[in-house]
């Protein structure tokens, strides 16, 4: 399912003295299947951009098209509960939405909003709490006694049990352990590689972005800036740096030597595995 | 009313000092309900609209605070018109009869009411809820001789009002976070309206108890201490103009307590 906007404008409290405007004219397609990252500095437009892509909310000016929905400022609140079926999004903190007595209850709880039968519901609930890497012990635990990452994958997983075909995720890793935010990332790197679905992520840690999505999407004041693979998008690093975002560390590193070497810095490495490759590379040559 | 619904501005009612209007609003408040004649509360609406005018704030905020209490309005004018009884009556139909002082208390009474609800929504318009509680604190500070806590009180309406949004916010975020699940609260049997329902309230508290301790833990690491005397970045200055909308409010009210 594709995910494409065109001329999207969103414009909050319109009418009011509190009229502020998220987003200008906003166009950008993310194709079926990409593992596609967000990122701007707070207050770009993320938030209302992804929350455009599963109906929460409507453009003012132009349409979002969701697969074959076309989604425009007057659409019918009935009409997009669909919608949400087939896009989950996973907020900021999802830990806050839990409020069943047991785990498996709340995973149950969105696909038997969609007319899952109960039978069905706790088959899915299984399933993902699999995917998300929880014990099935945890089926009965009550999700309050859990600890913050077990807690979001318990969220995390009630969005999965709907088995949505495009997954949107805000922030995931805010909050978790070094640890914690790997094994998250995998979880999403699962689910894009195996599960084939579509993984849209809002972060602001530029090395995830670089280490897990294919495609790129740079929000500065509610416009889309830059677009493209991680490699094209962090070629532009004064443009990156007026949009308040830095690049991943390997190659803030690497440009840092390069400097001192005179070496051209135009093609950095973005990961850490890159890094140490080009570095490797670099000392055999030094020594022949 | 509309609490925490403060528009920022630069009219006169902007700058007044917060306890003059409390002050004006109250006394205006009690006027309407002691004046008992047409010509007087006609008055009184004039003398309203001219106040909001003078907030220079879109007239659609003030039509905006009445929508709440319609139905109270509403129910005041059909109770007067279909059971009052007094008076000559226009139309009779078994039980019921409307009469002219029916249909002539019932407008008074909605008028009334009206005119109660915009002037208290002048006054959260108009004032930051902040310094309506130094208001607050200020005019019950006598009160501290009978051993009442003032200050304390005072910071739990604050605090009270300072989560408002805070707590409007969150429940933003959980519905559409619920939303995200499939919960729809426009349909749906009522069974699945109650379990919906839930998985709003069970987050909000959970969210609302956390808020609460950090807050406790804030301000005791802060040296908060009950009780104590504290001072305040805020202090509200009384000007002439306040001396004189107050003057201007006492001699409404003695006027409609004299007529």
């Amino acid at each position: 399912m594709d995910i494409r906007f065109k001329g999207v404008s969103h414009i909050y409290n319109q009418k009011t003295p509190l009229e502020v405007r998220v987003l200008h004219n906003v166009d950008l397609e993310i194709k079926k299947g990409q593992f596609t990252a967000i990122v701007g500095h707070t207050g770009s437009g993320k938030s209302t951009l992804i929350q455009h892509m599963n109906a929460l909310l409507k453009p003012t000016h132009g349409e979002v098209c969701i697969g074959e929905k076309v989604i425009r400022e007057n659409e019918k609140a009935k009409n997009l509960k669909a919608v949400r079926q087939k896009v989950g999004l996973v907020f900021q903190f999802p830990e806050y939405q839990l409020f069943e007595e047991t785990v498996e209850k709340d995973i149950m709880f969105g696909p038997m909003n969609y007319g899952m039968s109960a039978e069905n519901a706790q088959k899915r609930a299984k399933e993902v709490l699999q995917i998300v890497g929880l014990d099935e012990a945890f089926s009965n635990a009550s999700p309050f006694g859990l600890s913050g990452g077990q807690m979001r994958r318990v969220a995390i997983a009630g969005i999965l049990a709907m088995d949505p075909d495009v997954l949107i995720l805000d922030e995931p890793t805010a909050g978790l352990d070094p640890h914690g935010q790997k094994e998250i990332m995998n979880i999403f790197k699962e689910l894009h590689e195996i599960h084939k679905k579509t993984i849209i992520l809002v972060s602001h840690d530029m090395d995830l972005v670089s280490e897990y999505a294919q495609h790129m999407i740079v929000m500065h004041r509610g416009k889309v800036k830059l677009t493209g693979s991680p490699k094209e998008v962090f070629k532009n690093s004064q443009e990156l740096e007026d949009c308040g975002i830095t690049l991943p560390i390997p190659a803030r590193n690497y440009q840092r030597i390069a400097e001192k070497l005179g070496l051209p810095l135009n093609d950095v490495p973005l990961t850490v595995d890159e890094f140490i490759d080009r570095i490797a590379a670099l000392s055999f040559k030094g020594g022949a | 009313m509309i609490i925490g619904k403060y528009l920022p501005g630069h009219s006169i009612w902007h700058k007044l000092d917060p306890r003059s209007k409390l002050i004006t609003v109250s006394l205006f408040v009690i006027s309407c309900f002691l004046v008992g004649y047409w010509q007087a509360l006609v008055a009184l609406a004039g003398l309203e609209l001219l106040g909001i005018l003078a907030t220079r704030l879109p007239l659609g905020y003030f039509l905006k605070s009445l929508r709440p209490i319609l139905f109270f309005v509403f129910l005041t004018v059909g109770l007067q018109v279909l059971f009052n009884r007094q008076g000559e009556i226009i139309f009779e139909f078994g039980f019921f009869a409307i009469t002219d002082e029916g249909i002539g208390n019932g407008l008074f009474m909605a008028l009334r009411l009206i005119i109660v609800v915009l002037v208290s929504t002048i006054l959260t318009l108009t004032t930051k809820p902040s310094d309506l509680t130094l208001a607050l604190e200020s005019l019950f500070s006598p009160l501290r001789a009978i051993k009442f806590p003032v200050a304390e009180m005072a910071l739990m309406i604050a605090i009270a009002l300072r989560f408002v949004p805070t707590l409007f916010e969150e429940t933003q975020k959980i519905l559409k976070s619920q939303a995200s699940r499939g919960v729809d609260i426009t349909e749906g049997k009522i069974r699945d309206k109650v379990s919906q329902l839930i998985s709003l309230l069970v987050p909000l508290f959970v969210l609302s108890f956390k808020r609460a301790e950090n807050l406790a833990n804030a301000m005791e690491v802060r040296g908060y201490v009950p009780g104590m005397a504290r001072s305040s970045i805020n202090l509200l200055k009384w000007k002439g103009q306040d001396s004189i909308l107050v003057i201007g409010a006492i001699a409404i009210f003695a006027l409609s307590l004299w007529l």
